[in-house]
């Protein structure tokens, strides 16, 4: 769009056409106050805080609805300008009740600092205030009606944003009111973007209420531990008896890929890491039973067993499961340590999606995945099969604003009738199942067209009504055909061959980009680190191992056992030891616990999960939360992991992995090249649980630097990683920055695409985490409030 | 929920005057209000089905219109006006008369369930004032004598 | 049914047909019913619109903007339907005249209508009637049917091969709906909220597209511009003002009721002679001129004439039509807080300034009149409405501002005369009675 020149002040300004007068002044660092106006939601002129002075009118103008033309002549700081905000911050506060000293939002509140940007905190009214009991809308939602000075950025939020409509405005005048949709409580998402959006404190989060101050929290920027979608969280965290605990978790930045967005496990299902039964000290079986230890006699344990079962029995005898989520570094050095250490390719984790299938089919098209923020501002896109709104609340949140702000097109295909319908412009039902066919119809076998066609009355939701057109299969492709830079999004009902079916058939129209659902917050990093028994990291086949084999030494040549066939070979008595990190095959995949009868288990967890309680060592384990690394997700995203609280008692899996090939004799220089990088002077560090901030981190940060001093630092993996793993290769500076990296998916792993029928869906609801979310009394609570149960396994 | 077969027609009617089904909701909710005595959940459930809103869309709509009510009221309600031409000529009066009269205050309703009695804005009588409305009727160049006439008329329609 | 009056100098145009029975169509064609419209089928859009601006019709609605003026607004092609859109919301107190209109003149409502689309391109016209007068709504849906029945609506009107619907739509109570582009909101189902203007609503309006929106009373009037031409609607007048007007004069005096006058007739003789001066020989206090929103005027303010330059000129506006007579005995202070509860009413509450101003502003006025004000509150209630003033998001704002600031500066020393306890000097027993009686 053409530029128009305006003056703001004096200043000069050049902006796009249709850009907002207050939009115009802030590219140039001019503020104008706002509370009713929000970026990307509808525009409502309610506040009346944003009033300027703009030439020729006679009347001050709202900033937030003027939008610029050519000459325009603006001022935004007069004493006319200046006594209209005040006179709107008096009015306000005459019936807000001044109670910032105990309100969660005291300290972090707009109308706090509007007060005191205009000085209007005398009180003109003698009247008393009205006032309102507070209310509890969810488990998660609380209202405090008072305090609400009806700027809808929540009404907006959950309607425009979300597509819940679950809030709306009753009564009038100044009985107005901000409603939940069902009467006293709301029925939503519980996504807490209303909580997040309120300038003041009028919704709160019962996760958060009258906890703490928010100048008494570290403000820790990282990546949330729950989907594969990547969100960045700003955890709040504050010092309590055991260490750091979280308080809180937003958004606040707004820089991460998620921009606004958090959904319920993002903001509150943090929880499960300040619950009083996670492991503190690790655990040996005695007798039959599991008890106390130390680290020193856990770690030398586990070492002799390890090192037994590989001497006497060979690699082969032990067996190893990795995490979807531990980081990219863990997951890396894990693979590494069973391949150098252990000796044995008898790794495998929880596959949720067909990573190498899709890394096979892209060969020879780096490029061609999608990023998360590419999916908000494609011109169209495909979603075939899954359900973004209950499995990956980010993507949706990505569709939906894209098709609201952008208009971009939206063809979905799936069995049931998904809320992302009714953004849809075109909507093709087929029966459940046949998402793999519908590739193959994609690719241009026309002779399952037929099978395409959904049963007519089948279904649960087989009554349609919504207006989105029902084309024909062939229809539907030709309009596919038509576009351009499509982004194809598929879930993991698309597996093996027919991942191919649908990558060739986007390679046929221009731009188009392809996006591979998987569901936990590492899945695809875990995938892209080699936790597989044929693949190393990047998809390279054990028997190309070439620059890992030179790099590492000895790397057993021939596949190892998948996880299926790791529980074969408990049964028959051949797997000697099962190294068990950060996951729970056993409550995940049913298994019989007696399998494992005459295998040495050990397991790193935070939790007794199935698997734990049949370990003979237990190691308690810091989650995410609790340590530094980076994530890769879903759609190849590379995000910092940063910790922000600590439980004293567990271990980063990071630093036990380490121990355990310590206490087997191994070279640990060589299993993680530490010590490499920039000296640093350790001796500013206070560490997390002062209670400050890390200050010798964000000195080395604000540097540039990184530490690597100990072999405890994953930033010397990570230099592993980006020399080695192929599509890694990005900017670290960027990414220490906090920004997210795109990775790429290097086509590596020709005719790796084994084992479709290894890949189990999470099938993860809004509310439920796998085996973690069952530990988050948020999610349990809000569940129980919607009579609903965990996600199946 | 059932409506009366006028209430029927005239529904089928206004729904095609608009371009989308939205538009009838006020008028539609007036009307539903006339035939059930207020706007219960059942109505506002069943008004909601019909124009593809939710509850919460309804309610925030019947909340915004004084004349709209989710609680029930008096056979005949009673709405003296006070705004300025009937205040000049003894609308408060009159209402307090009411008041006494009926034994309720405003947006009270008789223990029989016969009357209500609310203090209404102005109601486009000026000119008349005094000025009152029972449900959809005028009553106006009112004095307290007058007012007992009227408010005995209805008594004797309601009882009968 | 409300009752009606005349005086010698009215001159009758809108009200030619009250009381003649011309809610029946035979009477009301007998009446020159629905020749303006078949004469307008000949004028063409430029015709019709050149003629209502040449006309000097004014909105009858409050603002007094040009009508021609308005349609010419409306942009000639658009992708989407255009509407006409009749504003019967007819709220603002002191003000009761399109009740009238509707009530013995329906059908030129419905011909001021169709005139409307004609002049505009619009196919498609609303009738929005206050949802207290169901009685006239259902006059007018009898109307509307009546016409259709003839084939003066619906396809093909008067056989000139256009077509045009009318539809009738009730409310439910808001005052703020009266405002265009909440009657808009209103109209498609929703809360009375303004919309943001820019964009207008001759641009973009109903459903997205363009719509002329005008008062009762100022389509009423179009058919006999038509018909009797602009140049004699003109000269009823003064320049720029054309025509009559329905004034409602309420208030304490002789003989309240509906008049039509030529625009520019004095408010005094208005008051004294048409109206009948103040009962019971008490002397004339203030005159509210043109509804409750418009600045009072003291009695020595009262030798204006009554259009809408003139009455501007002397700081307040002609409004709506509806002149409220107060005498000797009204308490201001109480005249200003009955004022300001409607507005608290019917505020609706989507903007700060008028949402709590006018919360602040009652409940103050409450306790002033009650005998708690202090001195800072007077300026404080000036300072209040100050601050509202021009600032609000919809002019319902300045509504509530505009005559709470002329009370207090015109009326100061009644203000304070209720200070510090001191009952309000008004109420003496038996003012009350002798109204009533
Ligand atoms: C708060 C408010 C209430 C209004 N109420 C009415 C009303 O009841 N009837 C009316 O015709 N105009 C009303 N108006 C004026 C309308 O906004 C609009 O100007 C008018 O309908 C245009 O018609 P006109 O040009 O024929 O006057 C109101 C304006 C405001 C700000
Ligand atoms: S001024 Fe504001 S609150 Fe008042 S009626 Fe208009 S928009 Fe509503
Ligand atoms: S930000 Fe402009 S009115 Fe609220």
């Amino acid at each position: 769009m053409a530029d128009v020149n305006i003056t703001v002040d004096g200043k000069k300004v050049t902006a796009p056409a249709g850009t907002l007068l207050i939009e115009a002044c802030k590219s140039v660092g001019i503020e104008v106050p706002s509370f009713c106006y929000y970026p990307n939601l509808s525009l409502q002129g309610a506040c009346r805080m944003c009033l300027v002075k703009v030439e020729k009118m006679p009347k001050l103008q709202t900033a937030c609805t003027t939008v610029i033309s050519e000459g325009m002549i603006a001022i935004t700081d007069s004493d006319e300008v200046r006594q209209a905000r005040k006179g709107m911050v008096e009015l306000l506060l005459g019936n807000h009740p001044l109670d910032c000293p105990v309100c969660d939002a005291g300290g972090e509140c707009e109308l706090q600092d509007m007060t005191f940007s205009y000085g209007a905190a005398e009180s003109k009214y003698m009247e008393p205030k009205n006032h309102k009991e507070e209310q509890q809308w969810s488990p998660v939602v609380y209202f405090d009606r008072p305090r609400c000075i009806l700027c809808y950025r929540c009404v907006r939020v959950c309607g425009e944003g979300m597509d819940v409509w679950a809030l709306g405005v009753q009564n009038r005048g100044v009985g107005s009111i901000i409603a939940p949709n069902k009467e006293d409580h709301l029925e939503c998402e519980e996504c807490g973007m209303c909580i997040d959006i309120c300038p003041v404190g009028a919704l709160t989060s019962g996760a958060y209420r009258y906890k703490t101050r928010p100048w008494e929290m570290n403000h820790v920027g990282t990546t949330c531990a729950h989907c594969a979608d990547g969100c960045k969280t700003t955890l709040g965290v504050r010092r309590s008896e055991t260490g750091m605990e979280i308080v809180r978790g937003d958004n606040r930045d707004k820089s991460g890929i998620n921009g606004d967005f958090l959904c319920i496990k993002g903001r509150y299902a943090f929880d499960f890491a300040n619950r009083e039964d996670r492991f503190v000290q690790p655990l040996i079986r005695k007798d039959g039973q599991l008890a106390p230890s130390t680290w020193e006699e856990a770690f030398e344990l586990i070492g002799k067993r390890f090192k037994e079962a590989r001497e006497q029995h060979g690699g082969q005898a032990i067996g190893v499961v990795g995490s979807n989520r531990t980081t990219n570094e863990e997951n890396y050095l894990l693979q590494k340590f069973a391949r150098v250490v252990l000796q044995t390719n008898n790794i495998d984790h929880h596959r949720t999606a067909d990573f190498p299938a899709f890394a096979a089919a892209l060969r020879g098209k780096p490029e061609s995945t999608a990023s998360m923020r590419d999916v908000f501002n494609a011109p169209a896109i495909l979603l075939i099969g899954n359900d973004p709104t209950e499995q990956h609340p980010l993507m949706a949140w990505q569709i939906r604003n894209n098709v609201r702000l952008h208009r971009a097109k939206l063809y979905v295909v799936n069995s049931r009738d998904i809320k992302l319908r009714r953004q849809a412009t075109g909507f093709l039902r087929i029966p459940k199942g046949a998402e793999g066919r519908f590739a193959a119809f994609l690719n241009g076998d026309d002779s399952v067209a037929e099978n395409l066609r959904p049963v007519a009355g089948t279904g649960a939701d087989a009554g349609e009504s919504r207006a989105t057109t029902q084309t024909t299969p062939a229809g539907f492709r030709d309009q596919l055909r038509s576009e351009q830079n499509l982004i194809i999004i598929f879930g993991a009902e698309i597996r093996g061959g027919d991942i191919a079916s649908v990558v060739k058939f986007g390679s046929g129209i221009a731009g188009a980009k392809f996006l591979y659902l998987a569901d936990y917050a590492n899945s695809r990093g875990a995938a892209d680190m080699g936790l597989y028994p044929d693949l190393l990291p990047g998809y390279h086949p054990i028997a190309d191992s070439g620059k890992f084999h030179q790099e590492w030494g000895g790397v057993p040549q021939t596949p190892g056992l998948t996880l299926p066939e790791m529980v074969d070979s408990a049964r028959s008595g051949k797997l000697k030891a099962l190294y068990v990190v950060g996951t729970n095959p056993v409550g995940r995949f049913d298994i019989d616990p007696f399998v494992f009868s005459q295998s040495f288990v050990v397991v790193q967890d935070m939790f007794l999960t199935e698997t734990a309680s049949l370990a003979d060592v237990v190691l308690p384990a810091a989650n995410a939360y609790e340590k530094s690394g980076t994530f890769t997700n879903t759609c190849g995203d590379l995000q910092l992991v940063k910790k922000a609280a600590e439980v004293s008692g567990s271990k980063s899996d990071f630093e036990m992995i380490v121990r355990i090939a310590d206490a087997m004799g191994a070279d640990v220089h060589k299993l993680v090249p530490f010590g490499r990088g920039t000296a640093a002077d350790m001796g500013q560090s206070r560490g997390a649980q002062s209670g400050e901030a890390d200050r010798h981190s964000v000195w080395l940060e604000a540097h540039g630097l990184e530490p690597k001093m100990s072999p405890f630092d994953p930033m010397a993996i990570l230099d592993e990683i980006q020399r080695l793993v192929p599509g890694y290769e990005v900017s670290r500076m960027n990414l220490l920055a906090g920004n997210d990296q795109r990775t790429s998916l290097v086509g590596r792993a020709s005719g790796a695409a084994q084992n479709p029928e290894l890949i189990a869906p999470a099938n993860d609801h809004l509310f439920s985490s796998g085996t973690l979310g069952r530990y988050s009394r948020t999610l349990n609570s809000v569940m129980e409030n919607h009579d609903q149960q965990p996600a199946e396994f | 929920m059932r409506f009366s077969d006028q209430f029927e027609t005239r529904f089928a009617e206004m729904i095609t005057h608009y371009p989308t089904k939205r538009p009838v909701l006020v008028p539609t909710l007036l009307y539903a209000q006339d035939e059930a005595g207020y706007l219960s959940d059942e109505v506002i459930e069943e008004i909601a089905e019909r124009l593809e809103l939710t509850a919460l869309d309804v309610r925030n709509v019947i909340s915004y219109y004084s004349m709209l009510s989710t609680k029930p009221r008096g056979k005949y309600n009673v709405q003296v006006c006070t705004n300025i031409a009937c205040m000049l000529r003894g609308g408060e009066e009159l209402l307090e008369h009411c008041e006494k009269k009926l034994g309720i205050a405003h947006k009270g309703t008789t223990p029989d369930g016969q009357f209500s009695l609310e203090e209404v804005e102005c109601i486009g009588a000026c000119s008349w004032a005094p000025a009152v409305q029972v449900n959809y009727d005028f009553h106006e160049n009112l004095t307290t004598e007058k007012m007992d006439r009227v408010l005995e008329g209805y008594a004797k329609k309601g009882a009968a | 049914m409300a009752d009606l009056v005349s005086h010698p100098d009215e001159v009758r145009v809108v009200s030619r047909r009250f009381g003649m029975g011309a809610t029946n169509l035979d009477r009301y064609l007998e009446l020159d019913g629905y020749k303006a419209v078949q004469k307008a089928l000949g004028m063409g859009t430029d015709g019709i619109v050149n003629e209502v601006k040449n006309s000097g019709l004014r909105g009858r609605g409050g603002a007094g903007f040009s009508t021609g003026m308005k349609w010419s607004f409306v942009p000639k092609q658009a992708s989407k339907p255009k509407y006409v859109l009749c504003n019967g919301d007819e709220s603002e107190p002191g003000t009761c005249k399109d009740r009238l209109i509707f009530e013995h003149d329906p059908h030129a409502v419905i011909e001021g209508v169709v005139i409307a689309g004609l002049a505009v391109g619009s196919h498609t016209g609303y009738i929005y009637v206050r949802g207290e007068y169901r009685y006239l709504l259902d006059i007018m849906q009898k109307a509307i049917a009546d016409a259709y029945v003839r084939g003066f609506l619906g396809k093909n009107i008067f056989g000139s091969g256009y077509d045009f619907d009318v539809y009738w739509h009730g409310g439910a109570g808001a005052y703020e709906v009266g405002e265009e582009s909440a009657l808009m909101e209103s109209l498609e189902g929703k809360r009375g909220i303004p919309r943001i203007r820019p964009p207008f609503p001759a641009v973009v309006g109903l459903w997205g597209g363009p719509t002329v929106i005008n008062n009762a009373e100022t389509l009423a009037s179009v058919p006999h511009i038509i018909l009797g031409g602009a140049e004699w609607y003109a000269s009823l007048g003064p320049p720029k003002n054309g025509g009559t007007r329905l004034f409602c004069l309420s208030g304490h005096l002789k003989r309240p009721g509906v008049y039509e006058l030529p625009m520019g007739y004095n408010l005094r003789k208005m008051i004294f002679e048409v109206g009948g001066g103040i009962p019971d020989g008490r002397a004339l206090k203030a005159v509210v001129p043109g509804g409750s929103s418009t600045p009072v005027l003291k009695s020595d303010e009262i030798d204006i004439a009554m259009d809408f330059d003139s009455v501007a000129k002397s700081g307040s506006m002609l409004g709506s039509g509806g002149v409220v007579v107060l005498d000797e005995t009204t308490c201001m202070v109480k005249f200003a807080l009955r004022t300001m509860k409607f507005y608290q009413h019917e505020s609706c509450g989507w903007c700060i300034p008028c949402r709590e101003g006018t919360d602040w502003l009652k409940k103050t006025l409450i306790r002033f009149h009650a005998g708690g004000g202090v001195n800072k509150d007077i300026d404080n209630m000036y300072y209040l409405s100050e601050n509202m003033l021009g600032r609000t998001f919809c002019p319902l704002g300045d509504a509530a501002a505009m005559p709470t600031m002329a009370f207090i500066k015109k009326f100061r020393k009644e203000f304070e005369d209720h200070l510090d306890g001191k009952p309000c000097p008004f109420e003496k027993a038996g003012v009350v009675e002798s109204v009533l009686a």
